[in-house]
């Protein structure tokens, strides 16, 4: 008990875990979670990236084995270039960044406005923009498309273009509400003093609010970038043109004519950007995960 | 939109400063209308966003099941005629009863599987990081990889589970081929999928319970069980009611399993209201139909999501 944070009780009292029976049941438990997690959550990723690296022979063989028997790194290399899974990422990268890029210019310049502009009728606008958060988004997948199709007073067709996922991704009631949360809690002193200053609204927002928001800024970011990269329907449906494709897209489509091993190396490279980010930013996901449930 | 910069009515300002009730002189109402014009100048793009892609399609997606909708000419209006083609179509009844028995088995998986899962964690003291990266690591995955990944495990040949199985000699098994297991393996990857999510919420759900209440129990003799029962329990009621509900909500919306491990089959015994709906609008080009098809289940949906705001609301 001695690494983490003993004094907190929890279920199980201290003295309980100290009996002899209780500390076997204690490494018991712990062991099995442990082996069981890893079996159950990362050894299914093993098994995809080394198959990726087994020949087509040994992958089409009834008895796979643990460790690859000769190693074929080439099946990556030739996923990404001969393929083309390449240009499909590269896809991904622009849909996602593009969207993070509008989704913050967006949601921050309506949070902003919500939070601390406070214009009249904004409630009414924020009561409106979270109750879409109600909708189940499967409902709206008809009538959105057919907007994409034709988008109403200036009667663009989006498809094909990365607008269509651009555009409703920055539609995005979700980050308002914790943007303007947050911006909530900037003391209106503090802005007032910088407008004293000679800054003007804008100002205020790039070099007061900003900076002090750097922890829900990146939960916001990671979200916008994850929400696009992992999406499959939407992307499928508005972008038909498969030189177009993301690559989650591109994968399904593409998965019953590939080569087993170099689809399974396509699938390590469409989810090793998100499990990167995952390790680098656990902190800042699980933070934002509790956050939209639990609605503070 | 723009009618509503334009009037800034002093007198129907809120109190959040006194100033403002104070009738205005012309200088001040000139600042108003200003600070006013900036902020929505602020909220355009938002607003622009929300009504093309979120506001207009909803009012659209009602008018549409009302609706004969194809490209080649103009929408025009048929009554109750796209929800009469619905209910006589054989595979409405079957999506809607397959729909209902995935949400009930995601439940028995999904909705005690990470409960369990989350009240073990809290106890451990050793490798509490460890444990939760692992869990949470599915949900990374882009669901597509998943749904690839878990149909290279289910396959009958060098799939992983049926080795697996005769490991243990027990007889292999048809997973997505047969009309009994089908669902249930569709379950399985659901779960395996997304309990990362619920685990995590649970596990700072659980975090949050006084320690006093345990010690409280334990002096009147309460065993471990019974601090379970009416101590845990009745302290995450609340939570534990939440995702029941956002659970049943995000399952009756499942799509991505039976679109790609089964593609509705064998025998339509994955078809689910999604994949159905999909097919009239994106295989059918029926859009009316898909729209009568999405206002039922917004409908169904929607009733979950009131009870939602209502405990959300009890609560705040």
């Amino acid at each position: 008990m001695a690494a983490a944070s003993s004094s907190e009780r929890t279920l199980i009292a201290p003295t309980e875990m100290t009996r002899r029976t209780g500390r076997f049941l204690y490494r018991f438990v712990l062991g099995s979670t442990l082996l069981g997690f890893t079996v159950t959550f990362v050894f299914p990723l093993y098994w995809m990236a080394s198959g990726a690296l087994k020949s087509s022979g040994e992958l089409a063989d009834p008895n796979p084995s643990l460790l690859p028997k000769s190693l074929h790194p080439e099946s990556y290399s030739e996923a990404w270039s001969s393929v083309g899974l390449g240009h499909y990422f590269l896809n991904t990268l622009v849909l996602a960044f593009g969207a993070l890029f509008f989704q913050l210019i967006v949601d921050i310049s309506a949070a902003y406005a919500l939070s601390k502009l406070r214009p009249v009728l904004g409630n009414v606008v924020l009561g409106m923009m979270l109750a879409t958060l109600m909708l189940p988004v499967s409902a709206l997948l008809v009538p959105t498309y057919l907007t994409v199709v034709d988008v109403p007073l200036v009667h663009l067709n989006l498809i094909n273009t990365p607008w269509a996922i651009w555009l409703p991704a920055a539609a995005n009631a979700f980050n308002i509400f914790i943007l303007k949360r947050f911006f909530d809690q900037i003391p209106t002193e503090l802005l007032d003093s910088a407008r004293i200053d000679g800054a003007g609204t804008l100002r205020v927002l790039v070099s007061v609010v900003l900076p002090l928001s750097r922890p829900v800024l990146a939960v916001v970011s990671i979200f916008a970038i994850v929400g696009v990269w992992k999406d499959f329907l939407w992307p499928m449906l508005v972008l038909p043109d498969p030189t177009r494709r993301p690559i989650t897209v591109a994968l399904n489509a593409l998965s019953e004519d590939m080569p087993a091993n170099q689809l399974l190396a396509g699938m390590v490279m469409a989810s090793i950007p998100l499990l990167v980010l995952f390790l680098v930013f656990q902190r800042h996901i699980i933070a934002g995960l509790t956050a939209g449930s639990l609605k503070g | 939109m723009t009618a509503q910069d334009l009037s800034p009515a002093p007198v129907l300002t809120t109190s959040d400063t006194p100033a403002k009730t104070v009738p205005a002189a012309p200088g001040r109402l000139a600042r108003r209308l200003r600070e006013n014009l900036v902020a929505y100048l602020f909220l355009l793009a938002g607003i622009v966003c929300f009504a093309a892609f979120s506001w207009y399609p909803i009012v659209r997606g009602v008018l549409l099941g009302f609706q004969q909708v194809t490209f080649a000419e103009p929408a025009r209006w048929v009554g109750l005629d796209n929800f009469r083609r619905l209910f006589d179509d054989p595979l409405f009844l079957t999506a809607w009863r397959n729909t209902g028995y995935f949400t009930l088995l995601a439940l028995v998986f999904g909705f005690a599987a990470p409960f369990l899962t989350a009240v073990v964690l809290n106890e451990l003291r050793h490798g509490r990081a460890y444990l939760r990266m692992t869990v949470y690591l599915p949900v990374m995955l882009p669901p597509i990889v998943t749904m690839l990944l878990w149909r290279w495990f289910y396959d009958p040949g060098p799939g992983l589970f049926n080795n697996a199985l005769e490991v243990f000699h027990l007889p292999a098994q048809q997973w997505l081929e047969s009309e009994n297991l089908a669902m249930v393996s569709l379950v399985l990857v659901s779960t395996w999928a997304n309990m990362g999510t619920t685990t995590l919420i649970y596990l700072a759900a659980l975090g949050g319970i006084p320690g006093e209440l345990y010690e409280a129990a334990e002096l009147d003799g309460a065993s471990v069980r019974r601090r379970l029962w009416h101590v845990t329990l009745p302290q995450m009621r609340f939570i534990l009611m939440i995702t029941l509900l956002l659970q049943v909500i995000g399952t009756m919306q499942v799509f991505v399993e039976p679109f790609v491990l089964t593609g509705g089959g064998p025998d339509d015994a994955t078809v689910t209201v999604l994949l159905l709906l999909y097919r009239y609008a994106f295989v059918y080009n029926d859009f009316g139909l898909a729209s009568a098809m999405s206002t039922l289940l917004f409908v169904v949906l929607g009733l979950f999501s009131v009870v939602y705001l209502r405990l959300t609301r009890t609560k705040g």
